[in-house]
């Protein structure tokens, strides 16, 4: 991990290409993303910013056809390295989808499968594991009397916050969001943002999101991606007040293409 | 983005009909005074209540336009812009309102001498006040960085015009009430200039994204 001006660098993206087949889907990037903020990448459909997202805990491999150039560390460890161990790569950076994808088991069985899945087995361990995951992703009140109910049975924004909960029982240091409110109301879109300035004090956040006043609304830094290629990256305030690049301007006020 | 684009079209149309408005007001404030015109100076006065009330309406479009369009980046820039230039346009219909007002009371006795450092005052506050809105319509250019740069000669003539009025109240205490009203009309000039300064240095900040406010000339 290298020391920026700021902080500390989680993630340090050098000359990272991602290739689907012959199609390069990710082109050069060059990105270091700070400890403990908020980054937000944004961009028009199909710039890239899911593969570059996904490639942080290595979803990509999932697809076939993928591979990379370049290299992306992680604390200092090549994500891609031949001997890096993907589980445990994936609990230590956690993801949480568009679409809320619990399992169709109970509230407490979603949150307590990692851990069982960990070694985890005293009830009272799991117990407070999942009771703790549950109030850190801010629906313990909500669903205390019915743990044990459905956790599809829940409402739109409590999924997904059960889904953040369940990644927060796998005690991350980063959760990877891709687009996490856009089929959710704004009153549940504005309790995930509240929550993740909440979780952003002690777990790195980086967020993919169409919705740009929510990138200026909850980010620290903003990277602007286009054709693959990043376009522009820096202070979540300086690229939407005042951006260096035509592109990001355009993109930004609206006047794309 | 059509209806946006056309909408802060139509914003920066008002701006400059309230920044003509504003020239007049100025400008006939002045020639009341040289050409010591009563009926001009009350035509200042009553043309006050149209600059207000314009600029009113820009605030609430600039708010509106904020709410409903969410602006970033340049558009988010020139709105702010516009909502601090009309401010300042504003507060320069007030200070010709103020000339007008200074303008009766001194015709009520006859001249104390011809005017010397007003009419310069005047000539390049006037300047500054059409560059300042040039610039604000034509954008990034260094037209703001010279009308930033000219607030510096109406200062020195405001001081002149204190030194040498206070010389004949030195003289001639009888003349104080009539000189005071001339230093007055002095000030309002370069209060003027200083609006017109402020709106070049939001242009700036418009065309730049960097506040250059309480930077000195040199450091321009």
């Amino acid at each position: 991990m290298v020391d920026s001006k700021n902080g500390k660098y989680i993630f340090e993206i050098k000359k990272f290409n991602i290739f689907y087949g012959d199609l390069i889907a990710v082109k050069n990037v060059i990105l270091n993303i700070e400890l403990n903020k908020i980054t937000a990448i944004i961009g028009p459909s199909g710039c890239g910013k899911s593969t570059l997202l996904k490639a942080l805990n290595r979803m990509n491999d999932l697809i076939i056809t993928s591979r990379v150039e370049g290299q992306a560390l992680f604390q200092g460890v090549d994500i891609y390295d031949k001997d890096t161990d993907v589980i445990e790569l994936r609990r230590r950076v956690g993801m949480v989808f568009q679409k809320p994808n619990p399992f169709p088991i109970s509230v407490y069985e979603n949150v307590a499968y990692g851990p069982k899945i960990r070694g985890v087995k005293k009830k009272n361990q799991l117990d407070e594991i999942v009771e703790n995951a549950l109030v850190r992703a801010d629906l313990w009140k909500e669903v205390k009397d019915k743990l044990h109910e459905s956790g599809m049975s829940l409402s739109g924004g409590q999924m997904q916050r059960l889904c953040i909960a369940r990644s927060l029982a796998q005690e991350p240091e980063v959760l990877l969001f891709d687009e996490p409110t856009s089929a959710l109301d704004p009153i549940s879109t504005a309790n995930i943002e509240n929550l993740l300035q909440e979780l952003r004090k002690n777990i790195t956040i980086v967020i993919v999101t169409h919705n740009m006043q929510q990138a200026a609304r909850i980010s620290n830094y903003t990277a602007f991606m286009y054709l693959g290629e990043l376009v522009e990256f820096g202070d979540t305030d300086s690229i939407f007040v005042n951006p260096q690049n035509k592109l990001t301007e355009e993109y930004i006020t609206g006047r794309f293409g | 983005m059509a209806i946006f684009d056309d909408e802060l079209r139509a914003l920066k149309e008002r701006v400059l009909e309230l920044g003509s408005m504003v020239e007049t007001a100025i400008s006939d404030s002045v020639r009341s005074l040289i050409e010591r015109d009563n009926g001009l100076a009350n035509e200042v006065i009553k043309k006050d209540h149209l600059i207000n009330a314009l600029e009113v309406r820009i605030d609430e479009e600039c708010i509106r336009l904020i709410a409903l369009r969410q602006p970033m980046a340049r558009d988010l820039r020139f709105i702010t812009t516009t909502m601090k230039v009309t401010t300042d346009l504003e507060r320069m219909g007030d200070l010709a309102v103020n000339i007008a007002e200074r303008v009766l009371e001194l015709n009520e006795e006859p001249q104390l001498k011809p005017f010397v450092n007003i009419p310069k005052m005047a000539e390049t506050t006037q300047s500054m006040v059409r560059d300042a809105l040039d610039s604000f319509v034509t954008g990034c250019s260094r037209l703001p960085y010279e009308v930033i740069k000219r607030d510096d000669e109406v200062d020195d003539l405001t001081v002149n015009n204190f030194k040498e009025l206070l010389s004949f109240m030195i003289r001639d205490p009888k003349i104080i009430p009539l000189a005071v009203k001339r230093t007055y009309i002095a000030k309002y000039l370069e209060r003027i200039a200083d609006h017109a300064t402020n709106i070049a240095e939001m242009v700036i900040y418009m065309c730049k994204g960097k506040l250059i406010r309480h930077t000195t000339t040199e450091d321009l």
